[in-house]
């Protein structure tokens, strides 16, 4: 087991209604264990990415509690939470998310950069070549296509080693050939690596990698395959 | 040492944004240091002129008055002729509380065949002389012989040369330091040399006896004991020495204090609405910055940057825009000052002497670091607002 949350939700003070507070995501108890791959599918609007959020330390949630390894991730301070998130926790948002002053490269490496740890430049290079954009290592961000931007943020949470990988629709834009790649890429990280790795998508297509399935709707969580 | 290296290729892969935040700092460095330059410039001239004036009062011929502004005698070196009977000298002995008093005689060479130049010639008595001797004396270790002149930097003549005034051959032993005043464009020499160019003149022409005397002078610098009230000295010389004036020498140079205090304030004023202007524009350029930027650090945080990196970053690439922004700053205003000092001087009129590199150096490097303060602190609103962006909303506007 790698992240414990408790009973955490999320409420947001917004007129909906006759209430002016609703919750984007209820009450809710998971665990993310390593060595397994679970997929969170649901409708647009039900919580899915606020949840991914909170799980990941980006997010706090107004209820409940969030450990990892037996830490409470909000009641550190914001130091030792960055440190914790850079060392443990990879996360591929849902939209654009590069540095456009780096190259590729430098994007992919920069986690480690930052806080000049060593950098992995040959897995780095080895999921490059994985997922096809190997020979996009010197471009510019603004260069790039939705899909290339997407598997260049899939390979700088993946390059770092991270004990939970959090990816938003990571194949929202790619063709099914890259879905492919992409999902096989999580799923063999999940089992040779011994990490977790939780994923947000629509796509049917990632149910058949999936060792574990939620679905949420208007803020409630179940578990839908175990 | 990572984050600064980040900031470094911000800057450098950005340059269109990191020029224009080094130029509204170039501005103010340019401001900050050119007009601390002029006005130092200034000031030195009138140390400069009061050292050399060195005395509290000056006696001149009554008719001087209406023939030269006093100020003028100084600062554009157009002393003019007027003489009175040498006696002078000794009454102004005489009086009670005068220290010390010394002659000085004036001559105008002409634009003409019988001189080299046209130059104003100033004799002095080395003995007595406590004004202008010991400015030569650190050009010329000995006395000044017959026909040798003292020349000032602003006259065109070398060491050794000879030049002619009314047909007599002078030889230039020295060249003196620059003053900043019009005593930089005069030519010095013992009264015995002065008597034979005074001669000389009069054969040409030009006539200048005045009483009994064999000796003319024009000036008599005097320099009153401590102790002394100079306002009483300066209204017992006027009572009791006929056909002569005494000036107290503040009073001919207040016009230049008071020019000097009217500039100073001009640039004061010229410096703080820069300062002002600046610091507004680089605000809103931060405004601009936040927003534009506000993905980038998004994704920062996104990867595990912790807040303090990112304001620390924002800090430092501020800082070094200007570093930047100073030294062109700097640059630009050394390449305007220093060249077109000439320019400066006559366009004030007011006696102008750079100071020396020591100080320039101070100043610029004063500059610089003022540049480097200015732009973090300009920043730091938005160093705070980029560095508490909630990195899940922001990366989900705009997709
Ligand atoms: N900062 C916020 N303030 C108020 N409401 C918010 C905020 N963030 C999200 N919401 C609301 O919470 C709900 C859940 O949003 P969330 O982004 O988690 O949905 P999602 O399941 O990820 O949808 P999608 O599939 O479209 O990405 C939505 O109704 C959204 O409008
Ligand atoms: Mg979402």
């Amino acid at each position: 087991m790698v992240i414990k949350a408790e009973n955490i939700a999320k409420r947001y003070f917004r007129k909906t209604g006759r209430a002016n507070n609703f919750f984007a995501v209820k009450p809710v108890s998971l665990d993310i264990r390593s060595g397994g791959t679970a997929v969170l599918m649901g409708r647009s609007g039900s919580g899915k990415t606020t949840l991914l959020n909170m799980l990941s330390g980006l997010l706090s949630p107004t209820e409940g509690r969030v450990l990892i390894d037996d830490r409470d991730l909000y009641s550190l301070d914001d130091k030792a939470l960055s440190l914790l998130r850079s060392e443990k926790i990879g996360v591929v948002p849902q939209g654009r998310s590069a540095v456009d002053t780096l190259t590729v490269f430098e994007n992919i490496l920069l986690p480690a950069a930052l806080y000049g740890r060593a950098q992995p430049e040959k897995e780095a290079q080895m999921w490059m070549e994985r997922l096809n954009i190997a020979d996009l290592r010197d471009v510019r961000p603004a260069e790039l296509s939705g899909g290339e931007l997407r598997r260049m943020a899939i390979v700088r949470a993946l390059a770092h080693n991270p004990e939970v990988l959090f990816a938003d629709e990571p194949t929202g834009d790619l063709d099914d050939e890259n879905t492919h790649l992409v999902l096989s890429a999580f799923q063999e990280y999940a089992h040779e690596k011994n990490k977790a790795v939780f994923i947000v998508t629509h796509e049917s297509d990632a149910l058949g990698y999936a060792d574990l399935v939620y679905r949420m709707e208007d803020g409630n969580l179940t578990v839908e395959r175990q | 040492m990572k984050i600064f290296s980040l900031a470094v290729k911000n800057l450098v892969r950005k340059p269109v944004r990191t020029m224009v935040l080094a130029m509204i700092i170039a501005f103010l460095s340019l401001a900050v240091f050119g007009g601390s330059v002029v006005v130092l410039s200034l000031r030195s001239g009138l140390n400069s002129l009061e050292a050399r004036l060195g005395a509290d009062i000056i006696l001149v011929p009554s008719e001087a008055q209406s023939k030269v502004s006093f100020q003028n005698m100084f600062l554009q070196g157009t002393t003019g002729a007027f003489y009175m009977d040498e006696n002078v000298l000794e009454k102004a002995l005489e009086a009670d509380g005068v220290e010390k008093a010394a002659p000085q005689t004036f001559l105008a060479s002409l634009k003409a065949d019988c001189c080299s130049i046209k130059i104003q010639v100033i004799g002095i008595d080395p003995e007595q002389d406590f004004t202008v001797q010991p400015w030569i004396s650190r050009s010329l270790s000995r006395e000044m012989g017959d026909m040798d002149v003292a020349v000032g930097c602003k006259v065109e003549a070398e060491v050794g040369e000879i030049i002619r005034i009314y047909d007599e051959r002078c030889k230039v032993v020295a060249r003196l330091e620059t003053t900043g005043t019009g005593l930089d464009t005069a030519v010095y020499c013992n009264m015995e040399t002065m008597n034979h160019l005074l001669k000389a003149a009069e054969d040409k022409g030009v006539s200048h006896k005045i009483g009994s005397g064999d000796q003319v002078i024009s000036a008599v610098y005097v320099k009153v004991r401590d102790g002394y009230d100079i306002d009483s000295v300066n209204s017992w010389l006027n009572g009791h020495i006929r056909k002569v004036t005494a000036v107290r020498t503040r009073n001919m140079i207040t016009g230049v204090s008071d020019g000097l205090a009217g500039v100073s304030r001009t640039v004061t004023f010229l410096i703080a609405a820069v300062w002002v202007l600046a610091v507004v524009i680089l605000l809103l350029s931060f405004v601009l910055i936040i927003r534009e930027r506000s993905r980038e650090f998004a994704v920062l945080r996104l990867i595990g940057a912790s807040r303090r990196m990112l304001s620390g970053m924002v800090l430092l690439e501020s800082a070094l825009c200007g570093l930047l922004g100073g030294l062109i700053g700097v640059g630009v205003a050394a390449l305007l000052i220093f060249p077109f000092a000439q320019l400066i001087e006559s366009t004030l009129n007011l006696p102008y002497l750079i100071p020396d590199m020591g100080k320039i150096l101070l100043l610029a490097a004063g500059t610089v670091l003022l540049s480097i303060a200015v732009a973090p602190l300009s920043g730091m609103m938005a160093a705070y607002r980029l560095s508490r962006i909630d990195p899940g909303t922001t990366l989900r506007e705009g997709n």
